[in-house]
């Protein structure tokens, strides 16, 4: 990497450009407004990680009396709507996408700046109605709100949380819009098709995702709260109406949500897979169309999540089969970045561990995904902490590891600095430590009989369940060192060069952090993705290799 | 490269306006018509198929469709297909529940 | 030239890109709308074939007559609508506010009409959740079919009011002359959208009035 003497921030960027609350809360600067949600979700994620703690303090011992049963049931259900809709499935899109997207197809803003704007406002004014539910003593249905519970038995904040999520998934709804509407009007000359990265495809396929399924999920609980307040029968057998359809309903969006959540994910790593092992992703349209395969297949797999609600035996087996076929797009994407690290020059950089332990993880997460869509497995594991390890295993050790991930990969793209290397790497390597430790003891309990959603269990359980609970605490300090490190990153970390890596992207083709609108002078493209030959990028390996052995 | 929007260029004539608007007119009578003739199972899909004739009339002339660029096409088709996965799939856990009891 | 200057953002590169992307933007809404309804349309599917007879039944007390009008009304309204469209096209401006006028008027007739038509429902007892009264057989299912009637109908017309809100804003442009023939592109918006309203309730009127009627 160049020596910091030689470099200062730039003059002019979209971070000094106005000062004061106005100039960030009035913001239509797509840039702004990712660091915006970046503020939002991380203190989201502190409240979901709050209850974790004490959903992994309660079981610390099997009869599990640090809170009753009643409050346990608030927590963890309170974890999963604040992680699921507030953290994950804002996280990459929302701070990532929204950041690079434009940047990364030569445009200088996304097609709707205002829309930008008012999605963001309309995620914290979901919020809002979220937190308050928690803080007036939470919901207890989990986060999966089944019916006759939420419409009718619970006695918790039901409609204060529909109605929160309900607000918030317009704010997806209109950043799918956003995306798609960019992607396809507003690339630069040049930028075809199959010259966008591939973290731009699988955005705009999480977007058919927003756009295709938010709004089932929006009717869906606005008839819970209807039914709830009206007492209307829809989901209510004595009235004549089946719980199982709120399931079809409910699982029709939340599914597809799943994949929403890792789609961006992929994206990240296809990113700096190609970048730390300094080759060109390997088939490209393969892992551009598995992006799509994902996101349309994954539409059709949502009874695997009713095989024991009574669903007929025949759709069960449909799902099943086609919960099978989803996972092939997602193995050809491994495929394909195990095919991009072969014989590539791989550097070990924080990124690139981050990368490779979403592929390892994300593939366990996979691989017992399909456990679970074999249907006579599925009804021995269905609701323990086989599903919980499962999920985790993609949403965590997938999703959040890609998430941090890319924000070391851009970090000096957003922020004109370098974070620590060396302690990143140590805070990389106590996160896959910690998040192991955590999460994998769980399929053991689950495949021995622990159920999820219960806040006692069987002594035997314990010494599992002691160890999960070490290991947050050790996941916990992954998550806190990179946040601490950040921050002081953006005072006393060295500045970065634009193209510090160095990567292919358009992004890395202006400063660091770039202007308000973005490059100087539209770009034209006349280079292919991930092409290491071109002459700048040649230019600065070179330079990389000879400060490198300039050191020995 | 996008391609300017071709829609404000079409500027489609008043009187297929007019032919579609009494076709639609029309075929509102004739589907409330329809209605009262005993066709048993099939009145509802009739009724569906006049619907969906009208409400493509619409789509087509009213709202441009047909003049417009295939991507326009896209978008409506995939709504639709989209539609039809989330009531048909459903449907068919409710139509073979009885087939093993 | 200075008029085109302001309608151009800044962050598009010339009129036709942000032609392009405002067209290209509010068909996808549109298909998040589908959606959107779906979810209510697969309800009522999953109900009226499980309780065909009480469907059929409980639709007997909506007055198919007005139902008629209405859709005549909605499909008249399309009507005055595409030709606004014509005649912003043309920048024929009289012509233009004439047919918005014209359309916002058949909406408030067709809201006019469901008010009415509520108001019955209100006298008769059939309003879910509130003083819903039927033949105790059926009354589980009758008040499934009256909540879909409600739900479906009311999500319509709160889609109709938001219509009005939009033509009204169109309206008040239209009268400053602000459309031309090289700027139509909020009238020809503002026509998707009050189509794609039209749509839904020439599906809503056979679901709901037409049930059976040959019994």
């Amino acid at each position: 990497m160049s020596t910091a003497q030689t470099l200062t921030l730039p003059r002019k960027n979209y971070l000094n450009e106005g000062y004061g609350l106005k100039s960030w809360l009035l913001t239509t600067d797509h840039k702004r407004i990712a660091l915006l949600y970046l503020v939002s979700i991380t203190f989201f994620f502190f409240i979901g990680g709050f209850f974790a703690v004490l959903i992994r303090l309660n079981l610390l011992n099997p009869a599990g009396t640090l809170v009753s049963a009643e409050t346990y049931n608030r927590l963890f259900t309170m974890h999963g709507i604040t992680m699921v809709f507030f953290f994950l499935i804002p996280s990459i899109p929302a701070v990532l996408g929204n950041f690079l997207i434009p940047m990364m197809i030569g445009a200088k803003d996304l097609a709707f700046p205002r829309l930008n704007l008012l999605s963001w406002y309309i995620f914290v004014l979901g919020g809002l109605f979220t937190l308050y539910s928690q803080l007036a003593g939470g919901v207890d249905t989990g986060w999966t709100f089944y019916t006759p519970l939420s419409t009718i038995y619970s006695d918790s904040h039901v409609v204060a949380a529909a109605l929160g999520i309900f607000i918030t998934g317009f704010s997806s709804i209109l950043t799918g819009l956003n995306f798609i509407v960019t992607i396809h009007t507003m690339r630069a000359p040049g930028m075809t098709w199959f010259r966008l990265p591939i973290f731009v495809w699988t955005h705009y396929a999480t977007s058919i995702i927003f756009i295709l399924g938010t709004p089932v999920i929006a009717v869906t609980l606005g008839m819970v709260a209807l039914e709830r307040v009206f007492h209307l029968g829809f989901f209510n057998p004595a009235l004549g109406g089946d719980p199982v359809l709120f399931q079809h309903l409910f699982w029709f969006y939340s599914h597809p949500a799943v994949y929403i959540m890792i789609l961006p994910g992929m994206g990240v790593v296809s990113e700096i897979i190609p970048t730390f092992a300094r080759k060109r992703i390997f088939g490209y349209s393969f892992v551009a169309a598995a992006s799509f395969g994902i996101a349309v297949i994954g539409f059709l797999v949502w009874g695997h999540h009713l095989f024991v609600s009574s669903q007929s035996a025949y759709a069960a087996m449909t799902f099943s089969f086609l919960s099978y076929l989803v996972a092939i797009p997602s193995a050809v994407k491994v495929f394909n970045w195990m095919g991009t690290l072969y014989k590539g020059s791989i550097s070990y950089d924080t990124p690139m561990l981050y990368a490779l332990g979403f592929i390892g993880l994300f593939v366990i997460g996979g691989l017992t995904g399909l456990f679970l869509a074999s249907l006579g497995l599925d009804v021995h594991v269905h609701d323990t902490y086989f599903v919980i390890a499962h999920f985790h295993y993609i949403m965590v050790g997938g999703a959040v590891m890609a998430y941090l991930g890319g924000l070391h990969f851009w970090w000096p793209k957003i922020s004109g600095r370098l974070y620590p290397e060396g302690l990143a790497k140590f805070a990389a390597l106590v996160l896959f430590i910690g998040f192991n430790l955590t999460f994998f003891p769980q399929f053991v309990l689950g495949y021995m009989g622990m159920p999820r959603r219960y806040h006692s269990y069987p002594p035997e359980f314990q010494i599992l369940n002691v160890m999960s609970t070490a290991g947050a605490s050790i996941l916990a300090v992954g998550y806190l060192l990179p946040m601490a490190y950040f921050i002081w990153s953006m005072r006393y970390g060295p500045i970065a060069a634009s193209n510090p890596w160095p990567a292919t992207g358009l992004e890395w083709q202006t400063s660091s952090p770039p202007p308000p609108e973005n490059f100087e002078e539209t770009p034209v493209v006349t280079w292919e993705a991930y092409d290491f030959n071109r002459p700048d990028i040649k230019a600065l390996l070179a330079a990389q290799a000879a400060a490198a052995s300039s050191q020995d | 490269m996008s391609n300017p929007s071709q829609q404000s260029d079409h500027i489609v004539p008043p009187k297929v306006y007019a032919a579609v608007f009494l076709t639609l007119l029309l075929f509102t009578f004739i589907t409330y018509k329809v209605a009262f003739v005993d066709l048993g199972e099939w009145n509802v899909v009739v009724a569906l198929l006049i619907a969906f004739f009208k409400s493509t009339l619409v789509a087509l002339f009213f709202m441009h469709v047909y003049y417009s660029r295939r991507r326009t096409s896209v978008v409506v088709l995939s709504a639709l297909v989209w539609l039809f996965f989330l009531i048909f799939i459903t449907m068919s856990d409710y139509l073979t529940r009885h087939w093993l009891y | 030239m200075s008029e085109s200057e302001s309608i151009l953002r800044g962050h598009f590169r010339d009129m036709p890109q942000q032609r392009d992307a405002s067209s290209l933007g509010m068909w996808v809404f549109l298909a998040t709308e589908v959606m959107f309804f779906g979810g209510l349309f697969l309800t009522y599917t999953v109900n009226r074939a499980a309780y065909p007879a009480i469907f059929a039944q409980a639709s007997r007390q909506l007055d198919v007559t007005l139902g008629a009008t209405n859709t005549a009304v909605l499909i008249c309204s399309s009507m005055t609508m595409a030709m606004a469209v014509y005649f912003s096209q043309k920048g024929k401006r009289t012509a233009l506010v004439i047919s918005l006028l014209l359309t916002m008027g058949l909406g408030l007739v067709f809201l006019t009409i469901k008010g009415m038509e509520y108001a019955e429902k209100f006298r008769h007892h059939l309003v879910p959740g509130y003083n819903f009264q039927y033949a105790p057989a059926s009354a589980g299912p009758a008040q499934l079919y009256f909540s879909l009637y409600f739900g479906l109908t009311g999500l319509h017309a709160l889609h109709m009011i938001i219509g009005l809100g939009i033509l009204t804003a169109v309206l008040i442009e239209a009268l400053r002359g602000r459309y031309t023939p090289e700027y139509s592109t909020p009238v020809e918006l503002s026509g998707l959208y009050w189509h794609f309203v039209d749509i839904i309730w020439i599906y809503l009127f056979p679901l709901l009035y037409l049930i059976d009627l040959h019994r």
